[in-house]
């Protein structure tokens, strides 16, 4: 009776110890933090260190036209650079995934891999370095005489794509590739023989399949899309208007907290929805996404 | 198509040059900043000027200050390899933990927590950083009022840049070490257990070793992952700059090929990282990010 007793004590205490950090972990880091930055968000300063609740920080957003055209602008282009990765990435997971067997199949899939091994400052420089006025490909596209001066191929929106795109393909390519090697060729075999053109192969049997595959890389891409400052601010320089600029201009360099910290949790508003309705579109569990990605 | 049923030439064409190109897009930006940093030029561009390794060990008859001798960027790598050190340590511990929490212990809320674990993964990067950032001066601020004490860790600075980095470093490490638990046969821990060996003697010589690909997997993505974040620590960084910061200051500037050389420098450390990796038989994709 009595070991039974300290055995369960024992329990507990092995429990309370395993929980401790994680408890730790996630309320002073995530769960306080986040609450800081939502009361932070609902007041306003009317006095040096005197402040009152109130919707100041949302209504400036609203009212401020500039504010909200960079939201919505970071949102588009957010979508626009992941339906781009999801095209440029599908037919490399394909190919990676039906084309090539064995050693071929996995030496590509580890050479889409080792770019990312790379810090994204770096990939970015080399960016900097084949587009600016000055760079690469301006200086090649004179050589070939398809323009007669060097051109500036930064500080474009498309330049800022084509950097999203290229800092995300990884991401799309790791769950396509795994959700398409588990679709059997024998369906399209089978579309095939039954006189099945490739298009309908691809809309009938291929994409309801992988769509688990779409769905978990279209969501990770958008989101890391939407939460990235490097990449838009150093190709986009200062046309780059994108929203976690802003952030940092309002909690860094003008010292508006509170200003910020709506415009934070604006843009997790939007990032948690965007996660939520992809999960609902295709019927999935968070947990499960996350942990396929 | 795949390749049991006929393929036309033009999709087998198009399929090569597909490749070809996208390859090309892959590795374009790594080849010019490797190349680049040996050029003899003031400025990373075009033309060629032929080779050097001035950006490398420096020319003070040319006024250049290589890598080797530009101690701002040397003090900030090394600013970054404690701070990963930090973060490593924290994440594979604490990854640790969570990980035997959601694969062998029983408890209420089990299901609502491990969800929660995973929350740090879908929250932007720069939101961490601003949430870490306001707490903390609020508790700072709530120390210095009531009690008078000036707590300097909680102020901008390398502490909270590894904490900010740890909080959702350490999901990843969570969701690695997890998976491997997952799939371990019980019984083998069972077997020891009859055969007399204490709960320390199993931990170690049984549940360590079987963990061990995990632990080392996770252990170097946390690093990496460390070593390279913008967003958050761009949010909490103080005096002291890691190595990201420096060089995105400096890539608004306009910077000399010292820039290039670091980045080759870089690249061949996670490029050796990797490799090791790989060889060192873990059974988990190198996935550097979730």
């Amino acid at each position: 009776m009595l070991e039974a007793g300290t055995r369960r004590w024992q329990a507990r205490l092995m429990l309370g110890l395993f929980l401790m950090p994680a408890v730790l972990w996630l309320v002073s880091l995530i769960i306080l933090p986040h609450l800081d930055l939502a009361i932070l968000s609902f007041r306003e300063r009317v006095a040096p260190r005197e402040y009152r609740a109130s919707l100041e920080q949302y209504r400036t957003f609203f009212a401020e036209p500039l504010y909200w055209h960079i939201f919505v602008r970071t949102a588009l282009m957010s979508a626009i650079a992941t339906l781009l990765t999801l095209l440029i990435a599908f037919p490399i997971a394909w190919t990676i995934a039906k084309l090539l067997r064995g050693r071929a199949s996995s030496l590509l899939f580890v050479v889409c891999l080792i770019p990312f091994w790379v810090s994204e400052t770096v990939r970015t420089l080399g960016w900097m370095i084949l587009l600016r006025e000055s760079g690469v490909l301006p200086s090649l596209l004179v050589k070939l005489g398809i323009t007669d001066v060097p051109i500036e191929l930064l500080y474009r929106d498309s330049t800022i794509l084509v950097g999203l795109v290229y800092t995300s393909l990884l991401f799309m390519v790791v769950p396509l590739v795994g959700s398409l090697e588990s679709l059997d060729n024998a369906l399209i075999e089978a579309a095939y023989d039954l006189g099945a053109s490739g298009w309908s192969v691809l809309r009938k049997i291929v994409i309801p399949h992988a769509a688990p595959g779409i769905t978990a890389g279209c969501i990770v891409v958008f989101m890391m899309t939407l939460g990235n400052y490097l990449t838009p601010t150093l190709l986009g320089g200062k046309n780059s208007q994108w929203f976690t600029e802003q952030i940092y201009t309002q909690f860094i360099t003008r010292f508006n907290w509170e200003q910020g910290a709506a415009f934070g949790f604006l843009l997790l508003l939007l990032s948690t929805s965007m996660v939520w309705v992809g999960l609902r579109l295709t019927g999935q569990r968070f947990g499960e996404v996350m942990r396929r990605s | 198509m795949i390749p049991s049923l006929p393929r036309p030439a033009w999709l087998r064409a198009g399929t090569t040059l597909y490749l070809a190109l996208f390859l090309a897009f892959l590795f374009l930006p790594l080849l010019v900043v490797a190349v680049f940093g040996f050029n003899d030029a003031p400025y990373p561009a075009p033309p060629w000027h032929g080779f050097t390794l001035d950006w490398f060990i420096g020319n003070e008859a040319k006024g250049r200050t290589g890598l080797f001798g530009d101690s701002e960027i040397l003090a900030s790598i090394w600013t970054s390899f404690t701070v990963a050190c930090w973060v490593t340590g924290l994440s594979v511990a604490v990854g640790t933990a969570n990980a035997f929490l959601i694969e062998r212990a029983r408890f209420p809320g089990k299901a609502a927590l491990s969800l929660l674990m995973l929350a740090p993964l879908v929250i932007p990067g720069v939101i961490l950083g601003i949430s870490i950032l306001a707490f903390a001066s609020r508790l700072a601020e709530f120390a210095d009022d009531t009690f008078g004490l000036e707590l300097e860790f909680l102020r901008p600075g390398l502490p909270l840049v590894v904490l900010g980095q740890f909080s959702y470093i350490v999901a990843i490490s969570t969701l690695t070490i997890s998976a491997r638990l997952k799939r371990f046969d019980r019984t083998l821990e069972e077997a020891a257990y009859n055969l007399g060996a204490s709960r320390a003697a199993v931990f170690r010589t049984i549940t360590v070793p079987y963990l061990r690909p995990a632990l080392i997997g996770s252990g170097a993505i946390a690093f990496l992952m460390s070593f390279e974040n913008f967003n958050t620590t761009l949010m909490l960084v103080g005096a002291d700059s890691p190595l990201t910061i420096m060089m995105y200051g400096r890539m608004r500037e306009g910077a000399t090929p010292v820039l290039n050389a670091v980045s080759l420098f870089l690249m061949v450390a996670s490029a050796l990282l990797a490799f090791t990796l790989m060889r060192g038989g873990s059974s988990q994709k190198p996935a550097p990010a979730a």
